[in-house]
């Protein structure tokens, strides 16, 4: 509301009108499930009207790399890539790479011209993206797309700039990775990437969505974003190979060939004395998966509910309600033998035994309900989207039997440990940790965890006096003991600790003391584009925008001077402004480096294979109102995961052949007032007060074809279930026009559940209705475009 | 009287995420009531004795797509005309407070239905409810004792756009000015509502009507 008070404007594309589109200078709705259509629309408005920021888009992004010439596009092939092998449902990608020169090199054409340049395939490929056939497929109107294209496309200027701000709408698709690089694709073109007010920033649900990943939540990365390793990597020079390869590139930071300093200071914290270079610093403890496996939680979930899975720890986790086809996850949870939830509430999945439709006395799963402290009642930090950490205290003390998380997992630790000290299978990663998060007792345990000693192991710190060697005498740059300032410090001959490299400088030494840099609370903001640079603290090296230097041109010069983010200044060689992202000059200097260091070659990928294709390309959704694709014979997305899905659920069968059992798009939603699946808010009165009950919002056209009344009660069924809810009867649904034919679509919120309100009358969980299809790069569930039917209830 | 206080509500601003609603329901401790949902986000349907600040939503297609939130309460009239009916009938169940001009009802005085209706009747923007049990009356007070402790209203202090905002009279009536003046250019319908009649003045952007029956007075005050 401020950028808009200061002109900004702000576009809404949404299947449904919601309360932020009622405040939104243009509003375009889209079928559930299209978006790569009504992105790809854009991508070929900003090509044929020649909208791109030139300059940036040959020198900052792949557009100038000739790619391998045997590459074939979706149009030339019937919908796929070049290497589809239609029995696995997979790509060979070997067609998908560059043409090198004798360095190993992209070749590149400057000129753009070069048929095989990644330029021109792209506007190859989009060339099939007309107004016309997008918006027979979006079912947005055409004048619609066309004010949308040309307000966002004004930000290709230097003194322009525009952000694209997403959510689950986004991701949560059969295509939900491409979704995002659809975007991501746009703010290279446009130039935006690195700008003050540019980016493709994700919105998060939860206020440390982000730090959990930072520190390792996800199940493919170790803290930092370390890849977890397959088993075939056995050492730690097959790891780093694999995942710190060099380039030959001089103008390339390339900064992962750092990775060794982060995985051996990482192995240090985990280990410490344990882990030296005469053991590869412990390498072989880290847990690693076998080659090809699936290790995320939906993967999990398919183990578990085909027996194979014995226990499950839910912490602050209540996939009862929040995990698509949530029924299969109810029922896959009475084949295990054990669970433990985690949770300051009781939830469904504590309770899914005595669900409904449940049969208790049949079930033998054993739960452990642990009580835990609320946020008010612990002590910590919080990373929000924008990668800013900040402290936050403890206000009350735990009530009754409840703790911190991290003092739960304490205890845990120190059983688990007595345990395996009796023996077990692979003792030594639980034996040899390092656990050193607060005074030990008699007994060499922990009691109560200081979270400090957490948040201080996680900036990491020196093993060692560490002296500069290139000067004469060598000087002390590190000092035993003290906290490491920042992850440029960080070593991999063992003499360094660290929890997480990219926190690293979070709780650095200042002063011979460490200090919380989370903890400040200095609202100055020299600069006057809200950096805030002494808020908190942002990763990495508190920089507060990322690609910062992809924001000046070749030689440094703000691309937009009345708001640089950095800029440098020749007379000291140096940059001004926010911290530049990577070290080195501007890239027209002598050494100067490229501005996208965390890719191999330091540019934006504009070509950037994922395991569905280097180009986004649109599908229909794996259950969809669309029987043919009209962009090409390939109706869904080639990749798709269908391996976590029983063969009675394949979609084919659900909506296409003319019978169509579900005819009606659905997308699951939020509310503001209920958050996430709602086990602490449906507890809260005041809350439920305004929001009571489970409700499918639909358009006043699909009403009166279904005869149902404004709040009557309708039951909405999908290949996986039904459930009840109140029909929300709104102008502000549309029936889409695609393809020639009405489609409805309709909302159904997510946080509902049986368990409270006690009497039931909240009803349930609209993911009890959706699939069990994937995104092929992040296991993501398609909750926002599946099929569903509506009929009312006689009452 | 001294110019008092006002309640300066800028419609444009509210994203309807209802932190006011609660932040009343919190400080002045009034229970939360068992709702259904009638195809509708507001919640509860009215204002009622446990409901003083009511979010109101509307929705209308005509011209443009376009929902309406409307954020309820008392208006805290200079001239409160409930007070007036009251004092009629029950003198003292709604006073006026001096310093800031709230218009206050007495919690610890009973009235009867019939007495109510009237005052009820009484007020141009159908504020006044009663809990027919303990036959009390109640409705929004401005928070007046967080105002004596130098609190601005609950409402105000949760309200997370700045489309609530609390200050004297004079300063409030200047600000509604201004930005009326800020988006007339862009909204030509704009107005405020009765600013010469009441202190908490809304800034609509539509037809009043479109908002909620009673955003503006329908009765005229009699001076």
């Amino acid at each position: 509301m401020k950028a808009k008070k200061r002109g900004a404007k702000l576009i809404v594309a949404d299947p449904r009108f919601t309360r932020t589109a009622s405040k939104a200078d243009i509003y375009a709705p889209f079928r559930s499930g299209t978006d790569i259509a009504f992105l790809g629309g854009m991508i070929h408005y900003i090509l044929e009207n020649h909208l791109y920021f030139r300059e940036y888009v040959v020198h900052y992004t792949n557009a100038t790399y000739l790619v391998n010439t045997e590459f074939k596009g979706p149009g030339e092939l019937g919908g796929v890539f070049s290497g589809y092998n239609e029995k696995t449902r997979e790509y060979d990608t070997k067609t998908w790479s560059f043409q090198l020169d004798e360095n190993g090199l992209p070749k590149k054409d400057l000129t753009l011209e070069d048929p095989h340049c990644v330029f021109q395939l792209l506007k190859k490929h989009y060339s099939r993206y007309s107004i016309d056939m997008v918006s027979s497929i979006t079912g947005t109107p055409k004048e619609k797309l066309e004010e949308v294209y040309k307000a966002f496309t004004v930000t290709g200027k230097r003194d322009k700039a525009g952000t694209i701000l997403y959510s689950m709408g986004t991701t949560q698709h059969s295509v939900g990775s491409q979704n995002v690089r659809s975007k991501a694709i746009i703010q290279l073109l446009l130039g935006n990437m690195g700008m003050a007010g540019g980016g493709v920033n994700a919105l998060r649900g939860e206020c440390s969505a982000q730090g959990s990943p930072d520190n390792g939540i996800l199940s493919e990365v170790y803290p930092g974003y370390m890849p977890v390793p397959s088993a075939s990597l056995v050492d730690r020079e097959a790891y780093l190979a694999k995942h710190a390869p060099g380039y030959k590139d001089p103008k390339s930071i390339n900064w992962w060939v750092n990775r060794d300093k982060y995985i051996v200071s990482y192995l240090k914290s985990l280990f410490g004395g344990n882990s030296s270079k005469y053991n590869d610093f412990a390498y072989s403890w880290l847990a690693k998966f076998d080659e090809g496996m699936n290790i995320t939680a939906f993967a999990a979930f398919e183990e578990m509910h085909k027996g194979n899975v014995e226990g499950f720890f839910a912490w602050a986790y209540n996939p009862a309600c929040s995990a698509s086809n949530a029924n299969k996850i109810r029922n896959a949870m009475s084949k295990l033998q054990w669970m433990v939830c985690v949770d300051i509430f009781d939830t469904e999945t504590a309770s899914f035994w005595r669900g409904p439709g449940m049969k208790p006395e049949e079930i033998n799963t054993e739960v452990f309900l642990l009580p835990a402290a609320t946020h008010f009642e612990k002590e910590g930090s919080t990373t929000s989207t924008a990668r800013v950490l900040q402290w936050k205290y403890k206000a009350v003390e735990p009530m009754g039997e409840s703790m911190a998380d991290y003092d739960i997992m304490n205890k845990l630790y120190f059983r688990v440990r007595r345990l395996y000290l009796q023996g077990g299978v692979f003792p030594e990663p639980v034996i040899n940790l390092m656990w050193n998060y607060g005074e030990k007792g008699p007994d060499g345990e922990i009691k109560s965890v200081d979270v400090h000693s957490i948040a201080k192991d996680i900036n990491g710190f020196y093993l060692e006096d560490i002296y500069d060697m290139s000067t004469n005498p060598p000087v002390l740059i590190g000092k035993k003991g003290d906290q490491v300032p920042n992850f440029t410090f960080l070593q991999a001959d063992g003499t360094t600790s660290c929890g997480n490299w990219l926190y690293c400088g979070s709780y650095p030494q200042v002063d011979g003391k460490p200090v919380n840099m989370a903890a400040r609370r200095d609202k100055s903001d020299p600069t006057g584009l809200g950096l805030f640079s002494k808020w908190g603290w942002s990763w990495p090296a508190n920089r507060r925008i990322l690609y910062n230097r992809a924001s000046v041109d070749l030689e440094g010069k703000p691309w937009d001077p009345g708001r640089a983010v950095v800029r440098w200044n020749p007379a000291n060689g140096s940059w001004e402004g926010d911290i530049p992202d990577g070290s080195g000059p501007p890239v027209a200097h002598e050494d100067g480096k490229y501005p996208f260091v965390m890719k191999i070659d330091g540019v934006g990928h504009i070509f950037g294979p994922l395991a569905d294709g280097p180009f986004p390309e649109h599908y229909e959704p794996m259950e969809s109102p669309v029987i043919a694709n009209p962009m090409s014979k390939q109706r869904i997305n080639p990749v798709a995961k269908l391996d976590y899905m029983d063969k009675d659920e394949l979609p084919v069968d659900l909506s296409v052949g003319g019978n169509m059992p579900y005819p009606i798009v659905a997308t699951t939603i939020r509310t503001q007032e209920l958050y996430e699946t709602g086990s602490s808010t449906r507890r809260q009165p005041g809350l439920l007060e305004m929001m009571p009950q489970m409700f499918v919002e639909m358009s006043e056209e699909l009403a009166q074809e279904k005869n149902i009344q404004n709040g009557d009660k309708v039951i909405v069924s999908s290949a996986r279930g039904k459930l009840w809810a109140k029909a929300l009867v709104t102008k502000r649904f549309k029936p889409f026009k695609v393809a020639g034919s009405t489609v409805h679509q309709v909302g159904m919120p997510w946080c509902f559940g049986w368990r409270c309100p006690e009497d039931g009358s909240g009803g349930d969980s609209s993911n009890l209705l959706g699939p069990s299809f994937f995104d092929p790069n992040a296991t993501e569930p398609e909750v926002k475009a599946f099929m569903v039917d509506i009929s009312r209830v006689e009452e | 009287m001294t110019d008092g206080k006002s309640i300066f509500i800028d419609t444009t601003q509210c994203i309807a995420c209802r932190g006011c609603q609660v932040a009343c329901k919190e400080w002045n401790r009034l229970m939360p009531e068992k709702t259904v949902n009638k195809g509708n986000l507001q919640n509860p349907e009215d204002l009622s004795h446990n409901t003083w600040k009511l979010v109101r939503f509307s929705e209308s297609d005509e011209e443009k797509l376009t929902w309406y939130f409307f954020s309820d309460q008392c208006r805290h009239c200079l001239n409160p005309p409930c007070k007036e009916a009251a004092d009629k009938k029950a003198n003292g169940v709604i006073i006026q407070d001096e310093k800031t001009g709230a218009v206050i009802f007495n919690p610890n005085m009973r009235i009867n239905q019939v007495d109510f209706r009237e005052i009820r009747e009484a007020c141009p923007y159908d504020i006044p409810r009663m809990q027919p049990e303990t036959q009390m009356m109640a409705f929004c007070n401005m928070c007046f004792d967080r105002l004596s402790e130098g609190l601005p209203p609950a409402c105000v202090k949760a309200c997370s756009t700045g489309a609530m905002r609390f200050g004297s009279r004079k300063a409030m009536l200047e600000a509604a000015e201004k930005r009326l003046a800020e988006i007339k250019g862009t909204y030509g319908k704009a107005l405020l509502t009765d600013p010469n009649n009441v202190r908490v003045i809304y800034l609509l952007v539509d037809d009043p009507d479109e908002y909620h029956k009673f955003a503006v007075a329908q009765k005229p005050f009699v001076l």
